[in-house]
């Protein structure tokens, strides 16, 4: 029997224009679902000594963006975060954030570089317009000089200036009350460590004109034995230590200098010391450290704070950074920025962001406000205090004034021949 | 530079004291890496550029079963006999595949293992960096010895590491493993003649030279912090060591060893920004002046 096709569209043709209809048809649907979503590129360190700092930079943004997401996203367009490693390289940084922009399709930047990849991700934002918020680079210079100024790159962290302002305050009350007038430094040798020290001992000798340095010492990066640091600073016997070492190398200071006794011959100042990473991981803390606050869910001491610190802690079963608050507040400042402009566009959104004040549980009054005339954020909580070797660990931290900060901010520029 | 700081100290018996002490805390915990190396080295004519991860994992060996047991001479324990395992695994897995070969393929297994092994940590222990913490025995105020700083835990470091000097140095030249490893050091061909199993000597050379970088890897944890990674820049120094000390010498490793430790520690005193550069510097005019090192034989 043989079998003889009818003529006209076969069963298989019909099935084929169908399919081709139901692609036509659904075409519209996939290119309205792409455009809905909202591509937000972000390198960071993921990978090498500090990846625990980008690991919680890349936590506190999903714990956000969950939020917002959950809220309708950014002016009804849901977010997706693309998130690359840089592994701390400032070349490998640069060449992400192009590519996210130019071959992934992001709208808009974070920036979860360390201070030395964030002026290469800089540079990309300036050559492709793209918004471009900035949220771990702590060096002051990035904002500060007006040669950095473009109007789609904002920075939102702490500022290296701020710190050592607040510190040498703090420090100075302290030096004056004991007379503390030999004071040694110790801090790592590269650009953080040299301008967070120097301007830290700049103002301390001003709120202090008594103050002597008498020792210095500049262990290189990542150095795994301080052991002549440590002797040596004994033998100079200051009557105060600063230091600005961080991580595990400040775990590893304390450790050396601890079986030398060295805290209990010298008052200590370790602007990097209340931060989770740290104080969870030493094992002997000493009591009685003074230390810059950098995250602490106790300061501000808000409801607002310690609940977001507690469902960071809930959802990745450890503590938030410093790294973290910062990515977290940038996108809070996102959200905000949006919504004001009802749009996404950079341009506009950028446009809102200058100046912007937001509600914040990292800030000093419950706001933050991202500076108009240098695009970065100030209002946020800023103090020093001592430390104890269980929770809170700064029990009291006492809160810089951002008054003085303007002022010797403002003053402190003009030295620089930024104003 | 500030001489006059070397001068006041060299004037004075407690920074005398504080200063040597604390040369010979750095140099002994670098002999104990460098002599693994050149041990490997002089036998085996391998050089071992993963050597740094038995350190690493020392560290963590003796970290975790401090944890587990509280017990530090356990930790210490754990510390060597795992990296002596591993070394042992590794090189019969490895190593031995690549003997004899061109060095730069032996350089290449090794940094892949370096990867490797910095990724295995990674993964066990996570990427954040560790502290072990100082046992509550150590826990104790330091030593005035002449008026210098001595902590008693960096006793027991010197201590456990000179014992170790001594042994492996009467071992190598007394023993009769240690003559038949100095024979397969110098000709394997001849040894394996004699119905010696040289399998067995390289496996267990290599499983020493890891035991000890694992044991400075386990007396470190203490007092240093715990990264993946962290193996690297021990292994950079032990280099110099064994460069300045001559390649394949115990001796020299020792010597070696401690004048690094009292470079840096003196050097910290005299040349503050210059510490890392007298090292290097160190090295320059020995290998200029004896390119094969202080304690190294001419290679015929």
């Amino acid at each position: 029997m043989t079998r003889t096709r009818k003529p006209g569209i076969s069963r298989r043709s019909t099935l084929a224009l169908m399919g081709a209809g139901a692609v036509t048809f659904a075409a519209p649907w996939v290119a309205r679902a792409e455009a809905k979503t909202i591509k937000i590129g972000m390198p960071t360190i993921l990978s090498g000594r500090v990846a625990q700092l980008g690991t919680s930079s890349r936590n506190a943004v999903m714990l956000e963006v969950e939020k917002v997401n959950a809220a309708g996203g950014l002016a009804g367009r849901q977010i997706e975060m693309v998130i690359r490693d840089s592994k701390g390289q400032p070349q490998e940084a640069a060449r992400i954030a192009r590519e996210l922009v130019n071959t992934d399709g992001c709208e808009m930047l974070l920036d979860g570089e360390a201070s030395s990849g964030s002026f290469a991700v800089h540079e990309v934002a300036r050559d492709l317009g793209v918004l471009c918020i900035h949220t771990c680079s702590e060096a002051s210079s990035l904002t500060a000089d007006p040669k950095q100024h473009i109007p789609n790159a904002f920075r939102c962290v702490r500022q290296g200036i701020h710190d050592s302002i607040v510190g040498a305050g703090y420090a100075a009350g302290i030096a004056k009350a004991k007379g503390l007038k030999k004071w040694a430094t110790c801090s790592p040798d590269y650009a953080y460590g040299r301008d967070t020290t120097g301007e830290f001992v700049l103002y301390l000798k001003k709120f202090a004109p008594d103050v002597e340095i008498i020792s210095e010492s500049w262990p290189k990066l990542f150095q795994p034995d301080y052991t002549e640091v440590v002797t040596k600073i004994l033998q100079a016997k200051p009557q105060a230590l600063y230091s600005c070492l961080w991580g595990g190398d400040l775990t590893s200071y304390i450790d050396q200098a601890n079986i030398y006794a060295l805290f209990t011959q010298m008052e200590v100042f370790a602007v990097n010391m209340a931060d989770y990473t740290a104080l969870t991981v030493v094992k002997n803390l000493p009591k009685g450290i003074h230390s810059g606050d950098r995250y602490i869910k106790t300061f501000p001491a808000t409801p607002e704070n310690a609940a977001w610190g507690d469902a960071y802690k809930a959802k990745y079963n450890e503590y938030p950074t410093n790294w973290s608050w910062q990515n977290a507040t940038a996108v809070m400042f996102l959200n905000e920025a949006v919504k004001k402009a009802n749009s996404t566009d950079g341009k506009k959104v950028a446009e809102v962001l200058t100046g912007l004040t937001i509600k914040c549980p990292f800030g000093a009054d419950g706001t933050v406000t991202m500076r108009a005339d240098d695009r970065t954020l100030v209002g946020y909580a800023i103090g020093w205090g001592t430390t104890i070797p269980q929770e809170p660990y700064v029990p009291d931290v006492k809160a810089g004034d951002w008054k003085t900060i303007f002022e010797l901010e403002a003053e402190w520029k003009k030295s620089k021949g930024y104003t | 530079m500030d001489l006059d700081a070397l001068a006041s100290c060299l004037a004075s018996p407690a920074c005398l004291v504080t200063q040597t002490t604390s040369g010979l805390i750095i140099g002994m915990l670098l002999f104990l890496v460098a002599v693994g190396l050149t041990l490997i080295f002089g036998v085996l004519k391998v050089v071992n550029f993963s050597h740094g991860a038995f350190y690493m994992f020392g560290a963590y060996f003796a970290m975790t079963a401090y944890q587990l047991t509280g017990s530090f001479a356990l930790a210490i324990l754990a510390g060597a006999a795992g990296t002596a395992i591993l070394g042992l695994t590794f090189e019969r897995l490895f190593m031995s595949r690549v003997y004899g070969r061109d060095v730069l393929m032996q350089l290449l297994v090794c940094y892949a293992f370096v990867l490797i092994f910095d990724d295995v940590v990674r993964m066990i222990w996570g990427p954040e960096f560790k502290s072990m913490g100082m046992p509550a025995a150590f826990q104790v105020p330091p030593l005035f010895i002449a008026g210098g700083v001595v902590p008693p835990y960096y006793l027991l470091l010197i201590g456990v590491a000179l014992a170790a000097a001594v042994v492996l140095g009467l071992g190598l030249a007394r023993s009769r493993i240690g003559k038949v490893i100095r024979a397969a050091a110098h000709n394997p061909g001849m040894v394996s003649a004699l119905g010696i199993n040289t399998g067995l000597i390289y496996g267990g050379v290599f499983a020493l030279g890891g035991m000890l970088a694992g044991l400075a890897g386990a007396l470190a944890a203490p007092v240093r912090s715990l990264t993946p990674g962290m193996g690297f820049s021990v292994l950079i120094e032990s280099f110099i060591v064994t460069v300045i000390g001559g390649m394949g010498s115990i001796l020299g490793a020792l010597i070696g060893a401690l004048l690094i430790g009292l470079i840096r520690s003196f050097g910290s005193l005299s040349f503050p920004l210059f510490t890392e550069g007298l090292m290097y510097l160190f090295m320059v005019i020995v290998l200029v002046s004896r390119p094969t090192g202080l304690f190294g034989k001419e290679v015929a």
